[in-house]
């Protein structure tokens, strides 16, 4: 007996609107969508509460992925099972996929015009610049110290120097992580 | 070119949604290493890509996606595919942890997975941005003095990254 389609096919709605709108206002993604996705989820529909919305993004960063989309999948599962997830999901990506792919096919003809290429070389210093700026507080706020400095190093140096896949170097830091905190716990019930 | 290119497409940006801890920056890393092995694009190309994501809406693991799916392959199923295949491993980590959630809160092999994570994700943007010093984008003695000022007006004085990268456009304008 199940005769409700208006009302549930409105909340997929609102579910799907919800999230192209943060999709299309968020401009440089990433970290910049919590806020509006906060404000939207928590705030505006009260779809959950703000203790749950911290809870999730911890797990959402946690996570691998573009973090956006994960938040996305997560509450979209929370309201609506798998189909929930995949309506805000794609409400999340559908407007930076319609954007850049105008972009791209739009630039490739305009690449080699010389206004554009004299544009860009500036533009392309302050994109590494932008990159290398946060480097130092994002450090510290993952807690690298003295001791630990060699962590991040190490692993640049592998990418850059050496080539190596990103791939390896993330498998080999969450199997150095386990394994120092098996032993740092062997350790203190040792010493217990 | 042929299904090849669509194979190729979608197991590069399954391992980088996979593997892609720390969101953004970090991301950056994964996709280089696809770019450069595949030989899809320049290292100098992919910058205009960072660029162009800093100023329109939306992550940048999905926009750079879309925008090398379409460029690798030349179709828009290209782009599909490849945005569809970093969002994919998402889902299927996403739907699993959010199952397990209360189990997982508080894990301590997690929580020890992030001790090393943490400290290599920035190892992975520190190589991202030293991958992207070579000499396409630096050509000359000014892009130095670019890269210097830009990085001050980030670091120091927090410019708006839309902003830095407008004043930067003008700045090569004038320049060169």
């Amino acid at each position: 007996m199940e005769k409700t389609p208006d009302v549930s096919s409105r909340i997929y709605w609102q579910m799907f609107i919800t999230f192209v709108r943060i999709g299309a206002f968020t401009i440089g993604g990433g970290y910049a969508m919590i806020p509006l996705i906060q404000r939207e989820v928590v705030q505006v529909r009260k779809w959950m509460s703000p203790k749950e919305f911290i809870d999730m993004l911890a797990l959402a960063q946690s996570a691998p992925g573009v973090i956006a989309i994960n938040t996305a999948i997560f509450i979209g599962y929370k309201l609506k099972g798998v189909r929930g997830s995949i309506v805000t999901a794609l409400g999340c990506a559908l407007p930076s996929f319609v954007i850049i792919l105008l972009i791209a096919m739009v630039f490739t003809n305009f690449k080699d015009n010389p206004v554009v290429e004299r544009i860009f070389k500036g533009i392309r210093p302050a994109v590494v610049a932008l990159i290398a700026a946060p480097l130092y507080n994002m450090a510290k706020a993952a807690g690298v110290t003295w001791k630990t400095i060699f962590i991040p190093l190490i692993a640049a140096l592998l990418i850059w120097g050496l080539n190596i896949s990103p791939v390896w170097v993330v498998v080999a830091a969450i199997a150095g992580g386990i394994i120092v905190g098996i032993l740092r716990t062997r350790n203190l019930k040792k010493t217990e | 070119m042929g299904i090849e290119i669509y194979i190729q497409l979608f197991i590069s940006f399954f391992k980088i949604g996979l593997f892609g801890f720390g969101g953004g920056y970090a991301i950056i890393s994964l996709i280089q290493h696809e770019i450069e092995i595949h030989g899809w694009m320049t290292q100098s190309e992919f910058t205009d890509i960072i660029a162009i994501s800093q100023m329109t809406p939306g992550p940048i693991g999905i926009n750079s996606a879309t925008y090398v799916g379409y460029t690798a392959s030349g179709t828009i199923l290209g782009s599909v595919i490849a945005t569809f295949a970093i969002v994919l491993p998402s889902f299927i980590i996403m739907l699993t942890l959010s199952r397990f959630f209360f189990v997982l809160q508080g894990n301590k092999y997690m929580e020890y997975a992030l001790l090393g994570l943490r400290p290599a994700v920035i190892g992975l943007i520190a190589a991202a941005a030293l991958v992207l010093m070579n000499s396409e984008n630096f050509v000359d003695y000014k892009s130095i003095i670019l890269f210097g000022i830009a990085f001050i007006a980030s670091f120091k004085f927090k410019l708006h990254p839309i902003l830095l990268i407008i004043l930067a456009g003008l700045a090569g304008l004038l320049l060169y």
